[in-house]
């Protein structure tokens, strides 16, 4: 550990701006790929239980 | 179908398993039973990467902590290059093959190279005004970044532009395969011209010029960004073959489609 107390860690030696907005964006942007990612999959699991629902007496479920 | 009654098919044994993992109902199963694994090895790799990076590389000498934007920026940058090339590639073997399943794993994966191509300029620019006085320069390397960036958004677009997911398929393959020579482009700019932009850190022919600590919180983050984009490109691919498979018997099997 290079930080003698958590005030200094959080000015990163004067470059805070610089530093917490690159990590901050990047958290940022992942996290709203994270929840895009599990979004999409939601509606893409119900739209096929719609689907599945609508027709589902014509699908061979025994093969 | 009485599917047994037909002759069985004269190929290798190799073959036809390469043949099944292309069809989109093998793989789906094999992609979920991946992404936890992989999902768990980005967010323990990112964790040692940050703590690393963070809290025990040293304060560099020369540029003091403003340096330390170094353990996202190269790996987003890295990925954003590597990504595309990926995509490319399955974008390019769905054209020639005409599988789909290939054409899709290219989809999947230009959100998430979108997204490593606009960190890399981001945290480019919060690392250029503390250390060359400006956010931006029109110079070769940034330039063809932003190209790349342009590149994958305009992938996007014209897929979803284009309603038939065949032509889509196409149309995305033909784009990407033509912005390929971008990659080496960004690559090489920083020999090919005179850049503001550094030239490489870590190379595989010599020392690198970083010490150890800085070396081995990059290479963690490099380890974490790449099993990320695996991971969420595979998460994606796996929600785009249920959009594109929904009247399949296979898919309606799936126990998490069950009411």
């Amino acid at each position: 550990m290079i930080w003698n107390s958590l005030a200094e860690f959080a000015d990163m030696g004067g470059y805070a701006l610089y530093v917490w907005g690159a990590y901050g964006m990047t958290a940022v942007v992942v996290g709203w790929e994270l929840l895009s990612l599990v979004q999409r999959r939601r509606r893409a699991t119900d739209e096929l239980r719609d689907w599945q629902a609508f027709d589902g007496d014509d699908h061979d479920t025994a093969a | 179908m009485p599917t047994s009654a037909l002759p069985p098919l004269a190929q290798p044994a190799q073959r036809q398993r390469w043949r099944r993992l292309a069809a989109p109902q093998a793989f789906y199963p094999l992609a979920g039973r991946l992404l936890p694994g992989l999902w768990a090895l980005a967010g323990g790799l990112a964790a040692a990467g940050l703590a690393v990076g963070l809290l025990l590389a040293p304060t560099d000498f020369q540029q003091g902590d403003a340096y330390r934007i170094i353990f996202i920026h190269v790996p987003a940058a890295w990925m954003s290059m590597v990504v595309y090339l990926a995509m490319a590639f399955w974008a390019g073997l769905g054209l020639v093959l005409n599988t789909r399943l290939s054409s899709m794993m290219a989809s999947a994966l230009a959100p998430t190279g979108a997204l490593m191509t606009f960190v890399a300029l981001w945290t480019g620019a919060l690392w250029g005004k503390p250390t060359w006085g400006t956010w931006w320069v029109w110079d070769a390397r940034l330039t063809s970044e932003l190209l790349l960036l342009f590149l994958y958004l305009g992938f996007m677009a014209l897929q979803a532009a284009t309603d038939d997911p065949r032509r889509a398929d196409r149309a995305g393959a033909i784009l990407a395969l033509v912005g390929v020579v971008n990659v080496p482009v960004i690559y090489f700019s920083v020999r090919w011209w005179n850049t503001l932009h550094q030239g490489a850190t870590v190379s595989a022919t010599r020392a690198p010029s970083m010490a150890s600590s800085m070396l081995l919180g990059m290479l963690l983050m490099v380890a974490a960004f790449w099993a990320y984009s695996v991971a969420a490109a595979l998460h994606r691919v796996r929600s785009l073959i249920l959009e594109r498979e929904k009247s399949a018997d296979w898919a309606a099997r799936l126990p998490e489609v069950q009411p």
